[in-house]
């Protein structure tokens, strides 16, 4: 008996701990994000937490921020997104695209907190969606490897054949055959985004059968070390990776979240959040190019990659200008057009010029 | 060497004391060993330890979450007891599941615009068929090859991860999906029924409860729980009795494949509602040490699949209210398994120290 | 095709098979005494945190890899405790090794995520694992402690009887498994991928299982077997990048349904599976029996 009774106290200290530490965060907006992987991967996730560390440096104590890493994209995802909708957070960023369906699930229970979907298509009142319109490096990639590349084979590291991995393959291909006509580019879809040996045999691969330079759309750094290791040019992924292969690193395409998740999270502070759907690429700088690679690329590159930047940005550079044809010649965006959203959100073909089928 | 390995004498009879008293101590030593843990780490051990396994389960949604975390580790585990009462070693219970979610849900997508209230039924039908053939292979292959079932087993787990995953990324794609990895959403008609509303329990657990009591039903009041019985301790005695063997085996697989295809459609058609790569978090082998855990037999497989569940729960709580990384939950889990497979010891066999 | 072609893909696939390997060969040590341990990825990532953390601290290659190995050496001397002493199933062990493991690794290599070191040349390895495979075999059939140790495997009664001390000789299996597997694990984050990520073995240790059946419990024939496996991969890429479309999820199906294909094969002879697994496998051994 006696020893229920200590239990019982316990408990109720307990209680009051955790009503307190509820007290002591006060008013402040409590920002909860979902994570697919951990933070510390150096690629998708971890350019989600710098977005998140960001966000609470903007907006100070306005805000409190906690994640939940490593949740698997099943049954699971609805406890865990419900765990941080019913402990109080108001704002709440689900950032891998299979919590689609869960985080609807739960929006629709808890109508007073937002929910932003990243990579997603669905949306709901109080659920908005998010992405970066990352072919817009892709296509600044393009044009550098078709000026550096010797061998004039490209070697592409993929991992599953969605949209956006298609677009940006595209986007790349347009670009890199804009400036140099005969360049090839071979493909390898690893069907994983992480298993850092496969993508490093995937590199070596590729520079085996001739590639010189390697684009990968995977999420470790191991493609750019075996890139650096033979000798050969590499793009990062996600995040700047150039302390990683100093001498292969050209540039990356880094995904910057953090001002949009300022930005949203000072929306639910101000009380003018509302659903929408963002798609942001350049001009907003949720797409940056890491620093040109000044010991690798001439002056003169580097320069017209900047003012491709600037063009892209202003609106005078699109990454699917027409005319666009596909693999079996069809003129998809005509002449003076071009690609439209929707063709963009829904890719699933190769531009002419690509070798080998699209994996169904 | 004698000072390394303790004497361990066999007890006369199983006891029944250890039998209750095991599962606390491991309990028990998994606390001592988490406060020491979580001291080094620097949280307040019992804010740490009520973190873990209080506050998952302090409202009624997060009961309701351990019973849905619970019912396909019970239901797969209590399937698999059939198989080990017999010595029989499938660990392939994943696949099994995988091919269950696979048949089921596939009708489930054929049906995609259909409602009826047969369309379940079918399902559930599918399921089991799906997940009994997948087993009914190294069952299969053990009486007509004596191919040994542990490994068959597991290889069939990645074929059929690969099979669903071929499933997702191409015929089986969701045409107005934008060409991602998932398939069309299932009819209202054709998912599990919610038992309350705001809760994700689901028919899957009334199920689950419903297969545990006649499993509880047949083992010990059959001829065919018997025969398991028997033939498990000793498969010589069996044949005299005149028992065939290769039925035994065709039998177990088979129930152990439809219950893991049964619990794999219910995940789908429960919170799930339609097929993609990840459709379970390892299921199918967690409940191979639910069901050690819960030493074979029904009650036991409730409760080990309850803690099991619960130990999932905590790490997310950890993460949440603590900062915990997702790591230490699994060093947890470990820990906590280790004791209690360690002090099964103490159940069948008494432990004596030699000078 | 040319032969500077041909050579490139064969030293890709030597770097890439070279974990299964040694993964493989301490796996058949450890069964062949009779025990089945699930936990190699558990212990393979342990022995890959262990070497990288440990590289960056000390910034010792020899230091990185005798860390390592001694990481391996207690996570089976976990094991061996749990099934060994305490007779638990090995099954359900193994499995709560390899959980324990994932959670151990990540918790140990959390501040380490994205630090960059230097490669070491993966050639060392992939010749000593030639020569690990040769000394098991040599051991295996040539001297008189690897004779006992099958015989523990086949049937621990009748070895226990002879006055073999099962339990030690299965302990000391088991440790060079475990051995192996770390150094595996030190091999990815060190020479082949140089990094430390969570979960980076990303299921090598079930392919390793595998292979020791497909191997059918003999050292030489892991070599053979790992090849194929990891050729396969590679050769898979290579046409991809030939732009042959493949469906890639086939392919991945091949080593599995090769494995399950030569077991049905050795195993349909009764003969022959006698000779090659070892009748004691997953079976504890109690003295007062």
């Amino acid at each position: 008996m006696i020893k229920l009774i200590k239990l019982f106290t316990i408990f109720l200290a307990f209680l009051g701990f955790s009503l307190g530490n509820a007290y002591a965060d006060g008013h402040a907006k409590k920002v909860g994000f979902i994570y697919i992987g951990p933070p510390g991967d150096h690629g998708w996730t971890y350019m989600h937490d710098v977005g998140r560390k960001h966000m609470e440096s903007q907006l100070g104590d306005a805000v409190s921020s906690t994640y939940i890493e490593g949740v698997p994209e099943n049954a699971d995802a609805v406890r865990a997104i419900r765990k941080l909708a019913s402990s109080g957070h108001d704002l709440i960023f689900t950032t891998s695209f299979n919590y689609m369906d869960q985080t609807l699930e739960v929006a629709k229970e808890f109508p007073n907190v937002k929910f932003e979907h990243a990579t997603g298509y669905k949306r709901a009142d109080n659920v908005s969606t998010y992405s970066a319109r990352f072919y817009e490096g892709r296509t600044i990639s393009g044009h550098i490897a078709g000026h550096m590349t010797k061998t004039n084979i490209v070697g592409y590291i993929a991992s599953f054949p969605i949209p956006e991995v298609v677009r940006g393959i595209n986007a790349f291909y347009l670009a890199a055959s804009k400036v140099n006509p005969d360049i090839k580019i071979k493909i390898i879809w690893a069907f994983t985004w992480y298993d850092p040996g496969k993508e490093a045999d995937a590199a070596n691969t590729l520079i085996n059968q001739g590639a010189d330079i390697i684009v990968q759309h995977t999420d470790t750094f191991a493609p750019c070390q075996a890139a650096e290791k033979a000798g050969v040019l590499a793009f990062g992924q996600a995040s700047n990776q150039e302390e990683f292969c100093p001498n292969a690193h050209l540039t990356a395409i880094e995904d910057i979240w953090g001002p949009y998740y300022a930005a949203r999270a000072k929306a639910v502070v101000d009380g003018t959040w509302e659903s929408k759907d963002t798609w942001e690429g350049m001009a907003e700088g949720m797409v940056v190019m890491s620093p040109y690679n000044a010991k690798l690329m001439p002056a003169s590159l580097i320069q017209e990659a900047i003012n491709m930047e600037v063009a892209i940005k202003d609106g005078t550079l699109h990454s699917f200008e027409g005319p666009i044809y596909n693999q079996a010649g069809e003129l998809v965006v005509p002449e003076g057009e071009v690609a439209d959203d929707g063709m963009l959100a829904g890719m699933s073909f190769y531009v002419q010029g690509i070798d080998g089928d699209l994996p169904q | 060497m004698n000072n390394f390995f303790p004497t361990i004498v066999t007890r006369s009879n199983s006891s029944q004391l250890m039998n209750i008293l095991v599962p606390i101590i491991a309990v028990f030593l998994t606390l001592i060993t988490g406060s020491i843990i979580f001291s080094i780490m620097g949280f307040n051990p019992f804010f740490a330890l009520h973190t873990f396994f209080i506050s998952p389960i302090s409202t009624s949604y997060g009961i309701s979450e351990l019973l849905v975390k619970a019912t396909p580790l019970a239901l797969i585990a209590i399937g698999l007891a059939f198989c080990f009462k017999n010595n029989i070693y499938n660990i392939g219970a994943e696949g099994q599941l995988t091919m269950g979610a696979i048949f089921g849900g596939g009708i489930g997508i054929y049906f995609y615009d259909t409602n009826g209230f047969w369309l379940l039924p079918l399902m559930i039908l599918g399921g089991a068929i799906g997940g009994a053939l997948w087993g009914m292979i190294p069952a299969l292959l053990k009486t007509k090859f004596n191919t040994n079932e542990i490994l068959t087993s597991l290889m069939l787990v990645y074929v059929a991860l690969l099979i669903l995953d071929y499933l997702v990324v191409g015929p089986w794609k969701d045409p107005q999906g934008y060409s991602f990895p998932k398939t069309r959403q299932f009819s209202e008609s054709g998912r599990m029924p919610l038992l309350f509303s705001g809760l994700r329990v689901h028919l899957g657990l009334i199920i689950t409860l419903l297969l545990i009591f006649i499993s509880w039903f047949i083992f010990s009041k059959t001829i065919f729980g018997f025969q398991l019985k028997v033939s498990g301790f000793s498969p010589l005695a069996a044949r005299y009795a005149g028992f065939n063997q290769n039925t035994l085996v065709y039998l177990a697989f088979g129930i152990c494949g439809a219950f893991a295809g049964i619990a794999g459609l219910s995940e789908v058609s429960g919170p799930i509602g339609l097929l993609y790569r990840d459709i379970s978090p390892n299921y199918g082998f967690t409940a191979i040490i639910v069901t050690f855990l819960g030493r074979l037999h029904p009650v036991g497989i409730i409760f080990a699949s309850l803690v099991i569940a619960l130990t999932y729960l905590g790490a997310e709580d950890a993460q949440l209210f603590m900062q915990i990384p997702a790591a230490v939950g699994f060093v947890f889990q470990g820990l906590i398994l280790f004791y209690l497979l360690g002090a099964d010891i103490l159940v069948n066999y008494k432990v004596v120290f030699k000078k | 095709m040319n032969i500077d072609l041909i050579i490139g893909i064969v030293q890709i696939i030597l770097i890439a098979t070279t974990p299964l390997v040694f993964a493989g060969i301490g796996e058949l040590v450890t069964e062949k005494s009779g025990v089945l341990n699930l936990g190699v990825e558990g212990m393979m990532l342990v022995g890959a945190v262990t070497a990288f953390v440990t590289l960056v601290v000390t910034n010792s290659y020899i230091l990185a890899f005798i860390f390592s190995i001694i990481s391996g050496i207690l996570m089976s001397s976990l094991f061996a405790f749990l099934v060994l002493v305490l007779m638990s199933n090995q099954v359900a062990t193994g499995l709560a090794l390899t959980i324990f493991g994932i959670g151990l690794s990540s918790m140990i290599g959390k501040n380490y995520i994205g630090t960059p070191i230097d490669g070491l040349t993966p050639w060392y390895f992939v010749i000593l694992s030639f020569l690990i495979v040769f000394f098991v075999s040599y051991f295996f059939y040539k001297t008189k402690s690897g004779l006992i140790l099958r015989a523990v495997g086949e049937s621990h009664n009748s070895a226990h009887a002879l006055g073999y001390s099962v339990l030690k000789i299965r302990l000391l299996a088991i440790i060079f498994g475990g051995s192996m597997c770390a150094l595996a694990g030190s091999y990815m984050s060190i020479c082949y991928a140089p990094m430390w990520q969570e979960g980076m073995t990303a299921g090598r240790g079930w392919i390793a299982l595998a292979l020791v059946v497909f191997a059918t419990w003999k050292p030489g024939r892991i070599l053979i077997g790992a090849y194929i496996f990891g050729g396969v991969t590679i050769l898979q890429m290579n046409l991809q990048a030939f732009g042959l479309r493949l469906p890639a999820q086939f392919f991945n199906m091949a080593p599995y349904i090769a494995t399950m294909l030569v077991l049905v094969i050795i195993s349909s002879n009764k003969l022959r599976i006698k000779l090659s697994a070892p009748a004691s496998l997953t079976l504890p051994f109690y003295k007062g029996r």
